[in-house]
């Protein structure tokens, strides 16, 4: 009746967890409890958890990353910790069952929830906006993306307290993946996880390529195209490509270990060198839907902040389509030492070297747009020149590690975990950081606090280089990944510097939590309100509405005639804020409840199947294909705006747009 | 209230953008494409790891795949008279032509289930080598898709029960089912030629 669920599932014996799950129960009860306090649970449901605004589901995919950074932060500080303390013959306080599911989590939590959901967020916010469109191409596919991202979160985090998680590592590599080795539900939690917040992303791929090929606004050739929008549009491509492989690596591994298939096992055939393959044809390509937005985001900040059109446009679009393309073709140099030959090697070590020249260009565009502008030194610049200097770093090591013969000495140390450790918390976190201080304005109509954002990059930064320039020199002294306790003497001091980085990185985390904090309390300051839609003087489209914009966006749709069109129109002294502009009634889609129901049925159904509960997982089953086709059914999916509501919200606008500029 | 105002068939797209369904569910097949292009390099990977358990040339039975496949291609033909039918609003005879592709998609399901139950029972299952895990997902994969697809066409052939015409949102569906029908078609025909015939000789 319960399949494998027993009450011994429950870790009632290991006091961090009993300690996290009183943790988590008395956050959620304070959050039910006001949520219940304030009446909301109505306004919650119908204005945030069904919504198809393409802004509300930007900001929940934020706040869901913002929930991730802080349980893989949690997992991260504890590994550092165990590192600092296990040594000559001290076991630290985790044993490795419980250190092996850390890391593993860790891995996992960051880049499927933290950095995914976050891209996907920044996308939602930004680019129907700076395209100048009402919505994305198909509003109810998105609330399903957001929903099936959630719900593989939060069956990652109910490994925690029910079961056990993967302990194989972020990628759980077979023969150790497979049942043979793993025999518990810790490696079934991950493929569920995995595989339901994959199809999320596929549809959000699938759904934004469409938005920015079919719904652009009257004028905006391809040319014409923001640079962050073009860097989606390429992050689009990757996904649509990558994804469908690790859906597959995911099926074949959960065929060996549900039906006893031989894809990736020892004996019967399998091939574990095949997985890798495939994993890694989706592994390599995932780091660049990652950080080509974060490059985006870098580019619409730097030439917003030095007052200057970014430098070199069109290489910059070449750049992107460059990465987007060798992206493809250097997955092998992740397991280099697999002992494919010296001509395969080389190839795939020439085209991983190639990939820092289109990337070499960015940063130089980058530099020569600051050069001789007006750069204007706020919090969100910051990041920016932290990104520059510490990617450059990372790219340099990641250079070192493409050729064949350093990756052999290098192989799994954790000098590979400083130079992956070094791009993606300097070039995509970074980004993203740096994008929600600049976009946060646009969604909420009020600045993120300076003060703090500044004291949140020092301490990023600074804890940045403490905790992971000692891991390159511990690979070059030989330590390798993923290991629980040591007594080499040498190394000791090395992770004890490691373990104070990592405080500094939480400083710089509390920094940002004070900074949400003080932020929402001072958004009524004359000094924080963002009555003009375009606090920043920017360059693109999206700061030519309010903020936050309306609901429709666009009251008229806005004509393009060259790049930047927000900077032209503004230098042409053409004002399309005013109302009373000739408006037509708009056509707009419904909320729904469908995307949240679907993602509920697919909870169900994971959970069923890790636990081997398969009448559940087939009620899950059955409930995902009712909803579609309830959905496919439904005839009243949409409505239009009439012509009164919007004068009426144009007018508020105007009326905030004089006072702002009478005050100026 | 006009936010209940529904909008009616004539203005079920943006006056601005023509309608992105098609060309997003085209998008959608070509990330199924590649789900497909992983499994046949599988495939090719795996196709000569017997583990000691039979050869392809031993369980296949070309006879039974040939009339699998004429069963499917012709059902890709009455689903194109069926899609002529709908273009030109003869509803009935687009849902005749929709149920004689039904019965064709569900004959050939029938028989892909008899060859597998008929290998399993053999015990030439999936689990007996890494040919057999690669031959059982790749086929069975398209046999899901396929499955997916009849109850798809089912759904559809519900919803245009009793109706006179047809509106623009439904021949869009339609259409997107017709390129997953055709899609599946052209995969099967890779099945046929690198699984089986290749297998064979």
């Amino acid at each position: 009746m319960l399949g494998k669920l027993t009450l011994s599932a429950i870790p009632y014996d290991v006091p961090i967890l009993v300690g996290t799950f009183i943790g988590a129960a008395i956050a959620g009860l304070a959050v039910v409890g006001l949520i219940t306090y304030y009446g909301k649970w109505g306004y919650l449901w119908r204005e945030w958890l069904t919504s198809v605004d393409h802004k509300r589901i930007g900001v929940m995919y934020i706040v869901v990353a913002l929930v991730a950074l802080f349980r893989g932060f949690a997992d991260a500080i504890m590994m550092r910790s165990q590192l600092a303390l296990a040594y000559a013959g001290n076991p630290g306080y985790l044993p490795p069952h419980h250190y092996d599911q850390i890391f593993s989590a860790h891995g996992t939590i960051m880049i499927f929830f933290m950095a995914v959901a976050f891209m996907q967020g920044l996308m939602n916010i930004v680019v129907p906006l700076q395209i100048g469109a009402r919505d994305v191409a198909f509003p109810f596919v998105n609330t399903l993306s957001f929903w099936m991202t959630t719900i593989s979160f939060l069956l990652v985090n109910v490994s925690l307290f029910i079961g056990e998680f993967s302990q194989c590592g972020w990628l759980a590599y077979p023969p150790l993946s497979e049942q043979q080795f793993s025999p518990g539900v810790g490696v079934d939690y991950y493929i569920w996880a995995v595989q339901l917040s994959g199809v999320g992303t596929l549809l959000t791929g699938v759904n934004f390529f469409a938005t920015i090929v079919k719904m652009r606004a009257p004028g905006m050739t391809y040319m014409r195209m923001p640079v962050f929008t073009w860097t989606i549009f390429c992050t689009t491509v990757l996904i649509m490509v990558a994804f469908p492989i690790l859906t597959v690596a995911m099926g074949l591994l959960g065929l060996d270990r549900y039906l006893g298939m031989h894809f990736f096992t020892n004996d019967g055939g399998g091939n574990q060198m095949l997985y890798l393959s495939v994993i890694w044809g989706w592994g390599h390509p995932e780091v660049y839907i990652l950080v080509l937005p974060a490059f985006g985001a870098f580019s619409e900040i730097t030439q917003t902040f030095s007052r200057k059109p970014l430098f070199g446009y069109k290489t910059m679009v070449y750049a992107t389509a460059s990465i987007m393309v060798l992206s493809l073709v250097v997955w092998v140099h992740h397991f280099f030492t697999m002992g494919a030959g010296p001509n395969v090697n080389a190839f795939f070590g020439i085209m991983t070297m190639i990939i820092a020249v289109p990337t070499g260009v960015k940063i130089f565009n980058w530099l020569f747009t600051m050069y001789k502008g007006r750069i204007d030194f706020h919090a969100t610049m910051y990041w920016v020149i932290g990104f520059m200097i510490t990617f450059s770093i990372g790219g340099m090591t990641g250079v070192m590690l493409a050729i064949p013969a350093s990756d052999f000495v290098l192989h799994n140390s954790l000098f590979v975990i400083a130079h992956f450790h070094n791009v993606i918390i300097g070039g995509v976190y970074f980004g993203y950081v740096a994008a929600m201080n600049f976009w946060f304005p646009k969604a909420f109509g009020f600045k993120l606090n300076e003060a703090w954002g500044k004291r949140a990059f020092w301490f990023w930064f600074v804890g940045f280089y403490v905790a992971f320039m000692p891991l390159y020199v511990l690979g070059f002294e030989g330590m390798t990944r993923r290991m629980n306790h040591y007594d080499n003497p040498e190394w000791h001091p090395w992770l004890l510097i490691a373990e104070v980085g990592a405080v500094l990185i939480a400083c710089g985390i509390v920094c940002q939590l004070t900074q949400l904090y003080v932020s929402i309390r001072d958004r009524n300051l004359a000094e924080n309100r963002d009555l003009t839609g375009d606090p920043w003087n920017a360059r693109t489209l999206e700061w030519s509405t309010s903020s936050p914009p309306p609901f429709y966006n666009f009251a008229i749709l806005p004509e393009v005639h060259e790049l930047d069109a927000f900077a032209h129109d503004k230098e042409a002294g053409i004002d399309t804020r005013q109302a009373g502009g000739n408006y037509q009634p708009i056509h707009m889609p419904k909320n729904t409840a469908c995307g949240f129901l679907i993602g509920a049925f697919s909870f169900v159904m994971g959970f069923g199947a890790i636990w081997y509960i398969w009448w559940l997982a087939a009620v899950g089953l059955i409930g995902v294909i009712a909803t579609v086709i309830a959905r496919s059914s439904d005839n009243d999916v949409d409505y239009y705006v009439p012509v009164s509501e919007v004068a009426r919200i144009e007018q508020e606008h105007t009326h905030n747009l004089m006072a702002a500029q009478a005050a100026e | 209230m006009a936010q209940n105002m529904t909008a009616d068939a004539a203005h079920a797209h943006d006056e601005h953008h023509e309608s992105p369904v098609v060309f997003g569910f085209w998008l959608y097949l070509m990330t199924d494409c590649i789900i497909f292009g992983t499994l046949f390099a599988v495939f090719a990977v795996l196709r000569d790891q017997f583990a000691g358990g039979p050869t392809g040339h031993e369980v296949f039975e070309l006879s039974g795949v040939g009339i699998e496949t004429a069963i499917l291609l012709f059902s890709s033909i009455t689903y194109g008279f069926g899609m002529i039918a709908a273009h030109e609003n003869k509803v009935s005879t687009m849902r005749t032509w929709l149920g004689v592709t039904f019965l064709l998609g569900l004959g050939f399901l029938f028989m892909e289930i008899r060859e597998f139950s008929h290998m399993i029972a053999e015990g030439n299952g999936p689990d007996r080598s890494a040919f057999l895990s690669a031959f059982f997902t790749l086929v069975g994969t398209h046999g899901l898709h396929v499955t997916c697809g009849l109850l798809w066409m089912a759904v559809l052939l519900f919803q245009t029960a009793g109706k006179t015409e047809l509106n623009e949102r439904m021949i869009g569906k339609l259409t997107c089912l017709s390129l997953f029908w055709h899609f599946l078609d052209i995969v099967w025909i890779c099945v046929f030629t690198f699984v089986y015939l290749m297998s064979v000789i």
